[in-house]
């Protein structure tokens, strides 16, 4: 199914939550909402399922228009942050209360059946008489997603699925969840604020701020051609320097690159940590180490240019660096944002 | 884009027009019949024979007197009841030690007996048929049929007031800050008067204000014990049936009137409370544990 | 279990026990024991007669009437304070606790003029044929005034509490109102309900001060259990006043356990591994 939102506007009270929202999403997508909180995020998603109403625009479910369907006849799955487990029912029962209560009356043994179905897909074979403060957080999102998925409906949506979770057990979910969808084809929408889970995750990430779209595409799309400093920042680590832009070069601190097109006037130039790298010799940007964090994957350095502002970069576990060297930072890439 | 917001909010359960209307309706019509209505007509009858006899009935040494039993009767019954209530809150919800579920329980009985019963009870200890009775008599002690007798009846029926609004709060807020106040080097008392009583206040004067309204309304329990001897014995809300019964019906409304208008004073003096988050905390044992819900941590 | 490091421990127990010794469990055990004296056929002559069956049945049965009718009117209102927002509803939820502060003896009375053939009510009653004062009926609603707010008050915390999205789950399933509220609402109400209820039924039981006035108290018809004692004491019967007495303390523990027992019951969903 596909889902496209026309200039959707949500205010509440006086917050403007959702500012005139367009977007398209394909049939069988998996697509991620990326944002701060408040950024309108969990809104939208929201409203796609019913669950608010928009204040203006509209949403359409293929050619139908959506935006006044109640949220029981629009036929999404809607999995809740906190799973919204209903307590007094065992996990088999929650997976087929959308089928008991459905105006599409079924046999009791093809629920039964569908149940079973669906506990295998989410792999809780044998707890479905459990209730659900007798299981752990990742066993009751899976059966959350179960439960969303027993109305086969036309759309999945997800909140913030893997939030209350450990880090690894997210780790797992993230994977296998990735293997439900290409498995079921459903269209799937889900809200993080975890750019990283975004990003392994989503075929689409659309990044929002303060209620708009900042920007949208594949993973590879916003992770090496991000269009604003909010981008840049929101997707990871990200050393700041002021620069200023002469005749297409940016120049800061003593290191310089290419920003053919761009006019002239100050600037800022944004590096990951891994965009920088160390030499004894110049040129590059004058600093000394002020430490060096060892992790499992290679060594942090942290050091001060002689402008005073904070570096942080990657290099190779082998390298011999320590707290007190003095040398250059290199810039190996790095993307320039005009001020103002 | 629609050029004025729609500002709607889908339905929840039960949000449909008519179905709102109608039982808002219902629960308000019935409401009236039932609740105040009963509230206007103490007014309206105790004004129906003109302002003196009102006057005179408040102004006559009985219903006096029987005010000055009943302020009496809670000035020594509410503190009392406080301090038991303060003492078992703190050793119950302080210290872990055998029996604590069934103390509770034992708290609560009065609020489970019937005050005839409570006043029975009370007369087989203290009155002639009963286990100190005759002893105290002979040493001239009388605690039946008078004022101790009364204190003592009010004192069962009042008895889990302050405790059941202090258990849950201090159940809830834990032994942290006590433990932290003690490690400090706080002694007991210091460490209840300055951390554990500004957190607790509001239940606790929550817990005051509706004990006191029971003891100065009860009438079961002591008109079982009291004798009803007027202008002895009698607190207000007996004197009230005695002038019931004497056919001065605009006289027990006028006394009545006294009782109403305390009970509209705890009434606000209880929201107010409320708005201070006393009486928020209720026994868990009522509600669901919503598993799905973000404050409660799972494990 | 934990080592206990505050201090007080004594003194608040020594307390507790004392004054919940002699305040409480002294004189219900006086109680006993004097109905215990009496012996098993006397005991059971006098809790049996015709006229303390007779009393029972109409304690009961005004009991139960008033609880199932506060049943549905406490749920109701319940519902109207926490979901609905309408002028004047903060005085109404105020004033719910009104049968609790007011003395019993004061709602007597204003009930027996309201509903007395000449009362407000009572006149409008008695043009349809309807008696309410000095019949098992004003015992009844002087039971629903009295016991009122016992439901309401168990039931409204609940309601305020309960997760918005467990019922934009069951709307997301597909589920209509009706259905919603049958499956997913009332059952988790359930245990707040039966709180409530027997709060409630107890208090209607042991109820005295707001029913004299208003029954009647004809014996074999309006003559409550509560009355019956009473009405033995003024006879200097004390011995059949405690054995009735007992009854009436008998069913509120047997009340007392019951409502543990279904409580939990109605909670084991809650219980963890």
């Amino acid at each position: 199914m596909k889902i496209r939102l026309d200039h959707v506007v949500k205010t509440f009270e006086t917050f403007r939550a959702v500012r005139d929202v367009s977007l398209e999403i394909e049939s069988g997508e998996l697509v991620a909402l990326l944002g701060p909180s408040g950024s309108g995020k969990t809104t939208i998603l929201r409203m796609v399922a019913g669950l608010e109403y928009a204040d203006g625009g509209h949403i359409y479910f293929g050619d139908q228009d959506a935006t006044d369907i109640p949220v029981r006849d629009r036929g999404v799955g809607f999995v809740f942050q906190h799973y919204a487990l209903f307590p007094h029912m065992t996990v088999a029962e929650n997976i087929a209360f959308g089928m008991k209560v459905s105006r599409v009356k079924r046999e009791k043994a093809a629920i039964e059946a569908r149940v079973a179905e669906l506990l295998r897909l989410v792999r809780l074979e044998g707890l479905g008489d459990r209730f659900p403060a007798q299981i752990s957080g990742g066993q009751r999102q899976r059966v959350a997603l179960a439960r969303a998925l027993s109305v086969d409906p036309k759309v999945l949506l997800l909140d913030e699925p893997f939030g209350a979770l450990d880090a690894n057990v997210r780790h797992d979910l993230r994977r296998w969840l990735r293997e439900i969808h290409r498995e079921l084809g459903i269209t799937t929408i889900f809200v993080t604020h975890d750019q990283e889970e975004a990003l392994d995750l989503a075929d689409r990430v659309v990044i929002l701020k303060d209620g708009h779209i900042i920007q949208q595409g594949t993973a590879e799309e916003v992770c090496r051609n991000p269009q604003s400093a909010f981008v840049m920042k929101f997707l990871g680590d990200a050393n700041v320097l002021a620069a200023e832009v002469r005749d297409g070069r940016a120049y800061a601190s003593g290191a310089a690159i290419d920003v053919s097109g761009m006019a002239d006037g100050k600037a800022e130039l944004y590096a990951r940590p891994a965009d920088l790298d160390w030499s004894a010799q110049g040129p590059g940007i004058p600093a000394s180490i002020t430490r060096v964090l060892d992790r499992p994957d290679g060594r942090r350095v942290l050091a001060t240019a002689e402008t005073g502002e904070q570096l942080e970069f990657d290099v190779e576990p082998e390298r011999a660096l320590q707290a007190g060297d003095g040398g250059f930072v290199t810039l190996r890439r790095a993307k320039v944002f005009a001020l103002g | 884009m629609s050029a004025t917001p729609k500002r709607r909010k889908p339905p929840r359960v039960g949000d449909g027009t008519l179905f709102r209307r109608l039982l808002i309706g219902i629960v308000l019509i019935v409401g009236a019949f039932l609740i105040l209505a009963p509230l206007l007509i103490i007014g309206v009858e105790a004004f129906s024979k003109g302002w003196q006899v009102y006057r005179d009935t408040i102004a006559h040494p009985d219903t006096l007197h029987a005010i000055g039993l009943t302020v009496l009767t809670a000035l020594v019954a509410v503190p009392v009841n406080t301090a038991f209530g303060v003492a078992a809150a703190w050793s119950i919800t302080k210290f872990d030690f055998r029996g604590k579920r069934f103390l509770l329980v034992v708290i609560e009985i009065p609020f489970s007996v019937s005050p005839i019963v409570a006043g029975v009870a009370y007369l087989f200890v203290y009155g002639l048929q009963g286990i100190f009775g005759p002893t105290l008599d002979d040493y001239g002690v009388k605690i039946l049929f008078a004022i101790p007798g009364i204190i003592l009846a009010s004192m069962f029926v009042t008895a889990p007031f302050v405790a059941r609004e202090l258990i849950p709060l201090m159940q809830a807020q834990g032994r942290d800050l006590e433990e932290a106040a003690t490690s400090l080097g706080a002694s007991g008392w210091r460490t209840f008067f300055s951390v554990t009583l500004p957190n607790i206040k509001w239940a606790l004067l929550y817990g005051v204000v509706l004990c006191n309204a029971r003891v100065m309304g009860e009438f079961g329990a002591v008109s079982v014990v009291s004798g009803n001897i007027r202008g002895q014995t009698n607190t207000l809300p007996l004197h009230i049936e005695l002038l019931y019964h004497d056919y001065q019906a605009a006289g027990a409304f006028a006394a009545s009137s006294i009782l109403a208008l305390i009970a509209v004073f705890t009434i606000i003096a209880k929201v107010a409370l409320e708005r201070q988050g006393a009486g928020r905390v209720r026994r868990p044992a009522t509600r669901p544990a919503l598993v799905a819900n973000p404050a409660e941590k799972t494990s | 279990m934990r080592r206990n490091v505050l201090p007080g421990l004594r003194l608040s127990l020594g307390v507790t026990l004392l004054y919940v010794g002699l305040i409480v469990v002294l004189p219900l055990v006086a109680l006993v024991f004097k109905a215990a004296s009496l012996g098993p056929e006397d005991y059971w002559r006098i809790v049996s007669s015709t006229r303390a069956l007779a009393s029972y049945r109409v304690t009961v049965l005004s009991a139960l009437g008033a609880t199932i009718f506060n049943l549905f009117f406490g749920l109701a209102l319940a519902w109207v304070l926490t979901r609905y927002r309408f002028p004047g509803w903060r005085i109404v939820d105020a004033m719910v606790d009104l049968p609790f502060a007011l003395p019993t003896a004061v709602a007597g009375i204003s009930l027996t003029a309201l509903f007395a053939a000449n009362g407000w009510f009572g006149s409008i009653l008695a043009d349809l044929g309807v008696k309410v004062a000095y019949t098992p009926l004003g015992i009844m609603i002087a039971m629903c005034f009295t016991s009122l707010p016992f439901i309401v008050r168990t039931v409204q915390p609940v309601l305020e509490d309960l997760d918005p999205a467990l019922e934009e789950a069951a709307q997301s399933l597909g589920g209509s109102d009706w259905t919603i509220f049958r499956k997913v609402i009332l059952p988790l109400l359930t245990p707040a309900l039966l709180a409530g209820v027997s709060l409630s039924f107890a208090r209607s039981l042991g109820e005295f001060g707001a029913i004299i006035f208003i029954a009647g108290n004809q014996p074999m018809s309006t003559e409550i259990t509560a009355l019956l004692v009473f009405i033995r004491l003024e006879e200097y019967d004390y011995q059949a006043a405690a054995a009735i007495a007992s009854v009436l303390l008998l069913t509120a523990f047997v009340m007392l356990a019951l409502t543990n027992w279904m409580q939990s019951r109605a909670l084991r969903y809650t219980v963890r591994n």
